[in-house]
């Protein structure tokens, strides 16, 4: 049978990644408690199953280099090579070796530099006296050198008597020695057989003695026995050349191995050349291993269910719709049906999403390594703290959120928390806390990146934006607004540009990340006491809250996220100004201004913005003023890609279908700040309005509901 | 009627290369990610083959031989345990458990389907 190995890789590098990720936790901890023989055991679990699996599925490279890895950790185990931690240090870059090794056999990646050096340092480790054994090579073949010459053997076979109950079929033995050649005699032998009296039912008293007529080598007919071989009495005398062999305990497979000329010695072999090493024992399984049972789906089937149940819903609400409208004497009860089938939609939707959401851990294990190794190259300490690592959140998102959190970790490493000395001048533990925090909040997942560190420097920050003209010298700005400021492209306060971060690139990034995950950041800090980070994101992509508005009789749908207020605009409220286009006067500043029917070319029922209304949006800290001609409602909406079926529009993200099947098309909020820009502004240059022109920002997504003017329909 | 195996590991990628073999060679399946999660997988099923993994968590394949032989149901049944070249003596005390025989990591399916063929008609 031909089974490709191919077809088990992804199951294989999802698991490998885990081994590695919980090697690496526990060495982290091991290098804080290097007693721990719990920990001992658990990162050679990894090591062995890494091992195993690696072997199995072909990656003998893999195989090969944690083989040295398994065999150090072994003698570590047994107390033989003492835990220190620069032995810690090894064992974490042999990590690190593991995880480029996986990578080269995933995505062909180049192979780890370090490759030879760490295994010699390996070696070394388990010091010289151990010469290491051999890697396992992937399999072996039995030497093929035979000529092959008909061959006879006499072969007497006395089972143990317990070898019914080990399972094991004496027939079977029979038969596989009948495929290896010609069976030319069978007699079995019953003298073993008591009387009635003494007989136990289960136990086997036959033997049997076979003649077999092969081209097959000794090895070969050893081979049949060798489960039973302990237990029992098997002796083969090969006819020919007299030689008489009782076989003994050996790895299966094996076709090298010297034939012992001992028949009557054929009891268990239990000193075992290989390994001296160590007396079996049973690892205890961890409590805090938490096993859940789960199967892996691939993500495409998952969406195609997301999908089907987004169709459901909207099918489900145009009957509502429908019915809505008619009228009729039984109407009651088939309201009463379609809302109890309205409950059942929602819950299956619910449902079937969450079966995409992953718990946040797999992202959050990686920052333990990150900052352990950071905090050590600059000579910090820092500790760091997880909590709510069980929040669940798209896979998707999950795996999008590594870059934005490993960046604000760095920074709160790097300019965050101070170096011991400092800390302890200022009254501190020298050493820092770094936070990373989980939680639900409304309908939305707030992740908060803390530090106990130096707090960020307002006034540093407001003469750096002088600096790079996005702030006026003499502009009155709140701390949040100073705050956001560090969001702005280009921006970095580090005084020095050190490895760890202050590369220029930076905090716009994150920004931009988060907000392609329709999400948001803002800071929070206090000078000497540390900063908070929060990030603030939506449990899902598939499915938006969204504010439904109306232009000329079409429906839009705008992400609820990035609403800040909506109002209708007095006359005199609307400005032209000389090469920044229109703006909006809110509470006595400026917010540039958006017509949403002359963005898309398309008509308005108000085109006097008195007789419309105004729609306050945030986008990268700035607002955003868009007319439309009136606001609909709130509703949650299923969002449908307009580029798997069209094309890219810009200022759209998507479409939806609403209840009545009408065709809504979904804003794209940074979309339409662009276009902003570019249409009112002329091709000029960006005039950007910058935050002192900002509003109030609200502080929560209920405020900014509160704020913003919506008729829930439901 | 197809004969039903066991299969026992907490690798899911060891897991599916064993139980895909399997099911290719035309058994049924039933899967446990420890001892403990394939005691709760039987549940009346006659299993006519045990493949299990030594090294698990929660409940490892030591145990599971020696509680599926205190079974009446388990008395004659083939288990084959998953060993490594370094655990050799890890077949001594599976034998000593009540394993009928072993493979050794790493194999291919078709060393598997060969020792399988070993234990089962």
């Amino acid at each position: 049978m031909q089974i490709d190995m191919q077809r088990f890789h992804a199951a294989f590098f999802d698991e490998m990644a885990e081994h590695l990720a919980t090697m690496e936790e526990s060495l982290l901890s091991l290098e804080r408690s290097p007693d721990d023989h719990e920990l001992l055991g658990s990162i050679f679990r990894a090591a062995h199953s890494i091992k195993g699996a690696s072997g199995t599925f072909g990656f003998s490279q893999i195989a090969g280099f944690t083989h040295h890895l398994e065999s150090l950790l072994d003698r570590m185990r047994d107390g033989q090579v003492r835990t220190g931690s620069d032995l810690v240090a090894l064992l974490l870059r042999s990590a690190d070796v593991l995880s480029v090794l996986l990578g080269a056999a995933k995505d062909g990646a180049p192979l780890p530099a370090d490759l030879e050096e760490v295994v010699q340092a390996l070696e070394r480790a388990q010091g010289a006296a151990n010469q290491a054994a051999e890697p396992p090579a992937a399999v072996e073949h039995h030497p093929v050198g035979h000529v092959p010459a008909s061959r006879e053997y006499q072969i007497t076979f006395a089972p143990g008597a317990d070898l019914l109950r080990h399972g094991m079929d004496p027939l079977l033995l029979l038969r596989d020695l009948a495929q290896l050649g010609e069976l030319a005699a069978v007699s079995v032998d019953t003298t073993r057989v008591p009387h009635l009296a003494d007989l136990v039912p289960d136990e086997c008293y036959f033997a049997w003695t076979v003649r077999l007529k092969t081209d097959k080598p000794l090895e070969e007919v050893q081979g049949v026995f060798i489960f039973v071989e302990d237990s029992s009495q098997v002796t083969i005398q090969q006819e020919s050349s007299t030689l008489q062999t009782t076989s003994q305990g050996d790895a299966p497979g094996r076709g090298d191995r010297p034939a012992s000329a001992s028949p009557s010695d054929a009891r268990p072999v239990t000193q075992s050349a290989a390994s001296d090493a160590s007396p079996a024992r049973t690892m205890p399984a961890k409590s805090r291993t938490s096993e859940c049972s789960s199967i892996r789906v691939s993500v495409e089937k998952v969406d195609d269910l997301i999908n089907l149940v987004g169709e459901l819903v909207i099918a489900q609400s145009m009957i509502n719709e429908v019915l809505g409208q008619l009228a009729s004497d039984n109407l009651p009860t088939v309201q009463e049906a379609l809302s109890a089938m309205n409950r059942s939609t929602r819950d299956l939707q619910e449902r079937v999403m969450s079966v995409r959401m992953i718990p946040l851990a797999s992202v959050f294990r990686r920052f333990p390594r990150l900052v352990h190794d950071l905090a050590a190259d600059l000579g910090k300490q820092i500790s760091v703290e997880i909590s709510g690592e069980d929040t669940e959140l798209d896979k998707q998102m999950t795996e999008q959120l590594g870059d934005p959190l490993t960046h604000l970790i760095r920074n709160a490493v790097d300019h965050g928390i101070e170096l011991p000395a400092d800390r302890l001048q200022a009254g501190k533990a020298a050493q820092g806390t770094i936070g990373l925090r989980a939680y639900h909040e409304g309908g939305n997942v707030v992740i908060e990146v803390s530090d106990n560190g130096r707090g960020l420097d307002r006034e540093r920050i407001r003469q750096k934006a002088v600096a790079l003209g996005l702030a006026a010298p003499d502009e009155q700005l709140n701390d949040e607004q100073v705050y956001s400021l560090i969001f702005a492209p280009g921006f970095s306060t580090a005084q020095r540009v050190t490895d760890v971060s202050g590369r220029g690139v930076g905090m716009d990034v994150v920004k931009r990340n988060l907000e392609a995950l329709n999400g948001s950041v803002s800071i929070a800090s206090t000078p000497g006491q540390g900063s908070t980070f929060r990030l603030r994101l939506p449990l899902t992509m598939a499915i938006l809250d969204g504010l439904s508005v109306g232009l000329n009789g079409e429906i839009y749908i705008l992400p609820l996220l990035s609403v800040v207020e909506s109002f209708r605009p007095k006359s005199g409220d609307v400005k032209t100004v000389a090469g920044r286009g229109e703006v909006i006067v809110v509470r006595g500043k400026p917010v540039p201004m958006l017509r949403l029917h002359r963005a898309f070319h398309t008509a308005a029922r108000a085109a006097d913005p008195t007789q419309g209304l105004i729609v306050i949006l945030e986008h990268q800290g700035k607002h955003l003023g868009l007319l439309v001609d009136e606001l609909l409602g709130q509703m949650q909406v299923v969002m449908k890609s307009l580029e798997a079926n069209y094309q890219k529009v810009e200022g759209l993200s998507g479409a939806t279908i609403l209840g009545d099947g009408q065709v809504a098309f979904i804003l794209d909020v940074p979309g339409l700040a662009r276009l902003a820009r570019s249409t009112e502004s002329g091709p000029a240059g960006p005039a950007e309005c910058s935050h002192t022109q900002s509003l109030r920002q609200p502080e929560t997504t209920e405020e900014r509901q509160a704020v913003a003017i919506v008729g829930s329909p439901r | 009627m197809s004969k039903m195996v066991l299969v026992v590991d907490d690798s899911t990628s060891m897991r599916q290369m064993v139980s895909f073999t399997m099911k290719e060679a035309g058994f049924e399946v039933l899967e446990g990610s420890n001892g403990q999660d394939a005691l709760a997988q039987l549940n009346g099923h006659k299993v006519h083959l045990v493949i299990t993994d030594l090294n698990m968590p929660v409940m490892d394949g030591m145990s599971l031989i020696r509680q599926l032989r205190t079974r009446p149901d388990f008395k004659f049944t083939p288990i084959l345990m998953l060993t490594t070249e370094s655990q050799e003596s890890k077949k001594q005390e599976g034998k000593a458990a009540g394993a009928t025989g072993w493979i050794v990591k790493p194999f291919r399916p078709e060393q598997l389907l060969q020792v399988v063929s070993k234990v089962v008609h």
